[in-house]
């Protein structure tokens, strides 16, 4: 089970947690015309890769805030958690 | 029986506690503090088993936790447990057991022949076994591998047992309670930190128990059981007996098995039967220790082989011989310990030591006591089928490859030493990359990956001086780095004999003309000639050769196994051992009960269970329940005799001619606020949102963004920057997740905030022709006329003195009206429905009728919104903005959406208007069609037409548009059903929609 350090709340047990996908993935601006392949990559299209990335996590069972999570996908090593609002660096 | 093997006056049993079993049905006595199997041995029983392949006798080959075959079936009140080790079972009086993998008796076991008809399961016996003709599989092997194969039986009775989890949090967690564990510990809580130190034995102490060492003026087990009684005292210390750590998981989490109860003859009342632990520890150190290896050779799985060390436990700690002729097989100076205490007890061993002539302290000793030692000898084949009887035994030579002549030396027991395995299980679960250490020729340990570290025998320190002083040195630095604290505490004076290096000495070659099996695995029946099939088969990965062989796998994970498969497996090859690498430790080190893993959470506590506040009316009032998520609902008001069918269609007939009252609590309410709440209503929902005044509601479908619809549910306007969603019951913390995700991260500049308050009000709708005038009686101060209360209209009212909220809402398709109050209120709000109901002809009802009510009106619901659907597929479209963007909006442009022949709700109604339709039915043109036949949709949801007294369904139909009036079939190969059927529109009743409106 992970340990992931909530940007508001500290640290807690993964089961607190659900999972949100990629955090890289923007969505594109409502009102605005946007290709087939484009949309098609925003709503299906994912990397799944192998190693570093951030990813989406709430914090379900706790502040119910959204947040983002610097996490290795092979090893589990977590390096970094932000704020919803905090710009990934 | 006489306990003939029980020595007088050593061990560490309560000899004044006399201890009644049973065993294959024979009555016995051992004492308490013993072992099922130090119980058995001290009563001369060697014969506890059959093994998993070829049925050979089995006895006992450890002590502990490393025995690969005494496993027996437990009975303990009046349950019944397979799997259990003998030598970790504890004795307690009445305990009963009986052997496994025998058929029909330990004694006479058919499944024996095996062991003549070698042929039949070599390595790979499962794999090719497999590819034979399937015929062979279900009528011959299946049956004959059912009988004799298998490690005991499950019991298929509800455990009545409790199990428990615990969270625990701590700095350090120690692994093993030997010399390594109890020094870290002391040192670590003399300095503050919490520790929790675990012991997977009963008694504390580990090799202190059973060695000859000095620690500060006291024999080690003294010392150990000073430590324990001080660190018990601490306030900052846990320190657990029984209790095993058998996983090391991801950031330093370890899950440890508590077995409470299992040494009493029955849990005490209130106590759990076992215990799971989840420990997030700061710091982790393994203590566990090192298991001796055995030396292969002829027949070593005879009863009455075992390893040297368990002979010294069940003489130290359970003052019971194993032998009283033993003969010592060893290749390094343990197993003068051993003869030693055997010496001590006036009992004369023969030692074959495997070195030529090795020089040390305690083989010293050994020689001083007289003890008749033979150099440069080996054990060649152990002779007796059920019981050693003797020992064919043979000089051999400096290169280890050619044998003397052979002797046959008379013996009741033979003890092995091979030297020492560290125990790096955990260590290597925690993703450490462990190393060869040529000098003990082992794994040991190598670069930590999380925050662990291991000492001691684990770590192939073996002897005690550096691994006191190494553990104390690292128990005393770790918790300095946690606490901050300088407390050191001073290291003891340490007398332990010296001993010399060990012979990488293995396994004895098999003289010439003899075929003697020489066992690897003791659990599986792996034996040396199956590895070298396996190879000359083409295997190479040692991971594939496990496989194929089966070699270290069940519940045993090769703990006495593993080093000496590779050691053949490097030889046979030609690659040094670490080169061919070990296998993947996996968690559990030892086998762990389901029920401690599932824990409380069984049956209707594997979820909780949520009930309005009306719900103990509706139990009064005779309602059968439903589940409905974590909900109960009642799903009929049962009145007589009647079904579930009767009494559905009576309340459904109600509401259609008078009014009806129910409880809607369950549906997921949301409060939102703020300025941009209506600019997010809009975003999320389909429909426009900006221009709803106050006091108004509104029906809305929510999208995800691949256009699937999520949820519906009305939202009323409250005030100005508040507004009141529901979601349907199902969907409810999915919605607010999925606003709560747009709100903090793609629209962050919205000033909007949302809260769950399904809890907070309890809701009853109100429906049928009656429904107003009712509602006038309840409020009459409130105009709740068509013009003061119009469709989708809100108010707030006063009901007897309790505030509620309103609306004029509905999902029977009737006149209607919802009224919610907050929770605390709801059963008073409820009857006084009720109560006043009366000379409206009031009846509750439940959700059954509810669901007949919804579906003969056409109003799609979870059935239909079931996460393949688009709002076209439902009839929603006409609720799609057209003006502005949406949450999924552009995915509705995707081509299969917009196809011509796009799938739709419909109607579907029998022909002969009697036969009711089966939910989940496929739609077919041509009911005799060659299969696959065709699937032109499915029904959703089935009724019972109150309104035209008929069955009625909705279906999702390809091209439902254009098949109004088709004649298609309806087939249920589930329930054998072919029904020629009409479709029709979805909106059977009303399809005007003015009964709403009236
Ligand atoms: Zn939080």
């Amino acid at each position: 089970m992970l340990h992931i350090k909530c940007p508001h709340c500290g640290m807690r047990s993964q089961n607190e947690f659900s999972y949100g996908g990629d955090a890289s993935v923007k969505r594109p601006e409502l009102g605005k015309e946007i290709s087939d392949q484009d949309w098609d990559n925003f709503v299906y299209n994912r990397k799944s890769l192998r190693g570093k990335h951030w990813e989406l996590w709430q914090h379900l069972s706790g502040c119910r805030q959204w947040i983002k999570v610097e996490r290795d996908t092979s090893t589990h090593e977590i390096f970094n958690t932000l704020k919803a609002t905090e710009e990934i660096s | 029986m006489t306990q003939s093997f029980r020595l007088e006056n050593t061990g560490l049993i309560n000899r004044s506690k006399k201890l009644s079993f049973k065993f294959n049905g024979k009555n016995y006595y051992g004492y308490e503090g013993d072992t099922l199997a130090s119980a058995l041995i001290a009563n001369g029983v060697h014969l506890i088993g059959r093994s998993f392949k070829y049925h050979r006798p089995r006895g006992f080959f450890g002590a502990g936790v490393d025995e690969p075959y005494a496993i027996v079936q437990l009975y303990r009140n009046d349950e019944t447990e397979p799997n259990v080790k003998a030598t970790e079972q504890e004795l307690f009086d009445g305990l009963e057991a009986t052997s496994v993998n025998c058929w029909p008796s330990v004694n006479f076991d058919v499944g024996a022949i095996n062991n003549f008809l070698k042929i039949f399961l070599p390595a790979g016996f499962y794999y090719k076994t497999f590819m034979w003709p399937k015929s062979f599989w279900y009528k011959i092997y299946e049956p004959f591998i059912r009988k004799a194969a298998g490690l005991g039986v499950a019991s298929t009775k509800h455990d009545k047992e409790r199990y428990e989890h615990k969270y625990e949090y701590c700095d350090l967690l120690i692994a093993g309670s030997g010399p390594s564990g109890l020094a870290s510990a002391y040192a670590a809580a003399k300095n503050g930190a919490r520790v929790i130190l675990a012991e997977d034995k009963a008694r504390f102490g580990g090799t202190l128990l059973t060695d000859e060492v000095n620690i500060g003026n006291k024999s080690g087990k003294e010392w150990a059981d000073g430590i324990i009684a001080e660190l018990k005292e601490m306030p900052n210390v846990t320190v657990k007996n029984r209790s095993q750590v058998f996983g090391y998981y991801d950031h330093n989490m370890l899950v440890m098995s508590e077995r409470i109860s299992d040494h009493l003859p029955e849990t005490k009342k209130f106590h759990p039967k076992q215990r799971l632990w989840y420990i997030r520890a700061k710091e982790v150190l393994i203590s566990s220790g090192s298991i001796e290896r055995p030396i292969v050779f002829g027949n070593n799985d005879t009863p009455g082989v075992m390893l040297s060390s368990a002979a010294k436990e069940y003489l130290k700690v359970y003052g019971v011989l194993v032998g009283k002729n033993p003969l010592i097989f060893t290749n390094n100076d343990s197993g003068y310990e051993t003869a030693i205490e055997f010496k001590k007890n006036g009992i004369d061993a023969l030692i074959l030591d495997t070195r030529k002539d090795p020089q040390s302290e305690i083989v010293e000793e050994a020689k001083n006591l007289g003890i008749n030692i033979k150099f440069s000898y080996v054990v060649v084949a152990a002779q007796g089928y059920k019981k050693v009887k003797s020992a064919d035994i043979a000089k051999i030579s400096e290169d280890k490859e050619v044998l003397g002549e052979v002797e046959n030396i008379k013996c009741d027991c033979i003890c092995v030493s091979g030297f020492w395995t560290p125990t790096i299980h955990l260590a290597s679960q925690s993703g450490n990359k462990t190393k060869f250490n040529e000098s003990i020729d082992a794994f040991v340990p190598g670069k930590s990956k999380q925050n662990e570290k291991t000492l001691g025998a684990a770590n192939g320190t073996f002897t005690l001086e550096e691994t006191l002083k190494s553990s104390f040195e690292t128990g005393y630095e770790l918790s300095k780095k946690i606490t901050n604290t300088d407390n050191k505490t001073s290291f003891p004076n340490v007398v332990e004999k010296k001993s010399t290096v060990h012979d990488k000495f293995w396994c004895v070659p098999l003289p010439k003309g003899k075929n003697y099996k020489r066992f690897l695995d003791f659990q599986n029946d792996v034996a040396v000639s199956d590895i070298e099939i396996a190879l000359k088969e083409g295997y190479r990965s040692i991971e594939h050769v496990k496989r194929y062989t089966t070699l270290g796998m069940a519940t045993d994970q090769g703990k006495t196994s593993n080093l000496n498969g590779l050691q053949l497996v490097s030889k046979i090859e030609n690659k040094v051992v670490p080169n061919v690498g070990h296998t993947t430790f996996r968690p559990p080190y030892t086998p762990v009960s389901i029920g401690a893993i599932v824990g409380r959470e069984v049956g209707k506590h594997s979820k909780p269970t949520r009930k309005s506040p009306m719900h103990y009316w509706h139990e009064k009032n005779n309602a059968v329940f439903v589940d409905a998520g974590v909900w109960l609902r009642p799903r009929y008001y049962k009145q007589g005799n009647e079904n579930l069918f009767e009494a559905s269609k009576r309340e459904a007939k109600n509401v259609r001619s008078n009014v009806g009252v129910c409880d809607v609590t369950t549906l997921g309410k949301i409060d939102i606020k703020g300025p941009d709440a209506a600019e997010l209503l809009n975003r999320v929902y389909t429909n426009a949102w900006l221009k709803l005044p106050v006091g108004k509601a509104r029906y809305g479908v929510m999208l995800r963004e691949d256009g699937i619809v999520m949820d519906d549910g009305t939202t009323t306007r409250i005030s100005e920057n508040h507004y009141h969603m529901t979601t349907t019951t199902a969907q409810a913390a999915n919605v607010l997740s999925h606003l709560e995700y747009y709100l903090q991260l793609v629209w962050p500049e919205l000033n909007v905030n949302v809260v769950s308050t399904t809890e907070q009000w309890a809701g009853a709708a109100i429906a049928g022709p009656k429904s107003r005038d009712l509602l006038q009686k309840l409020f009459p101060n409130n105009d709740v006329s068509n013009e003061g209360l119009p469709f989708m209209g809100y108010m707030e009212g006063d009901l007897f003195g309790v505030k509620a909220r309103i609306f004029r809402i509905s999902f029977s398709g009737e006149l209607a009206y919802e009224v919610n109050v907050e929770s605390d209120n709801g059963n008073f709000m409820w009857e006084k429905i009720i109560e006043v109901g009366q000379e409206f002809k009031i009846q509750p009802y439940g959700t059954e009728a509810l669901s007949t009510l919804r579906i003969e009106m056409g109003h799609v619901a979870g059935s239909e919104l079931d996460g393949r659907t688009i709002p076209y597929d439902n009839s929603l479209e006409g609720l799609l903005s057209k003006k502005k963007d949406f949450i999924g909006k552009r995915s509705l442009t995707r081509k299969a959406f917009t196809a011509e022949d796009r799938q739709k709700v419909v109607g579907v109604v029998p022909l002969d208007k009697k036969t009711s339709i089966p939910e989940g039915s496929h739609l077919v043109k041509d009911s005799n069609a060659p299969l696959p036949n065709p699937k032109l949709g499915y029904i959703s949801a089935s009724c019972w037409s109150v309104e035209y007294d008929n069955p009625f369904s909705l279906a999702i139909l390809k091209d439902g548009k254009n098949m109004i009036g088709e004649k298609l079939f309806v087939m249920s190969p589930l329930k054998n059903k072919v029904i020629p059927v009409e479709i029709v529109s979805s909106h059977y009743v009303d399809p005007k929609g003015e009964r709403v409106r009236s």
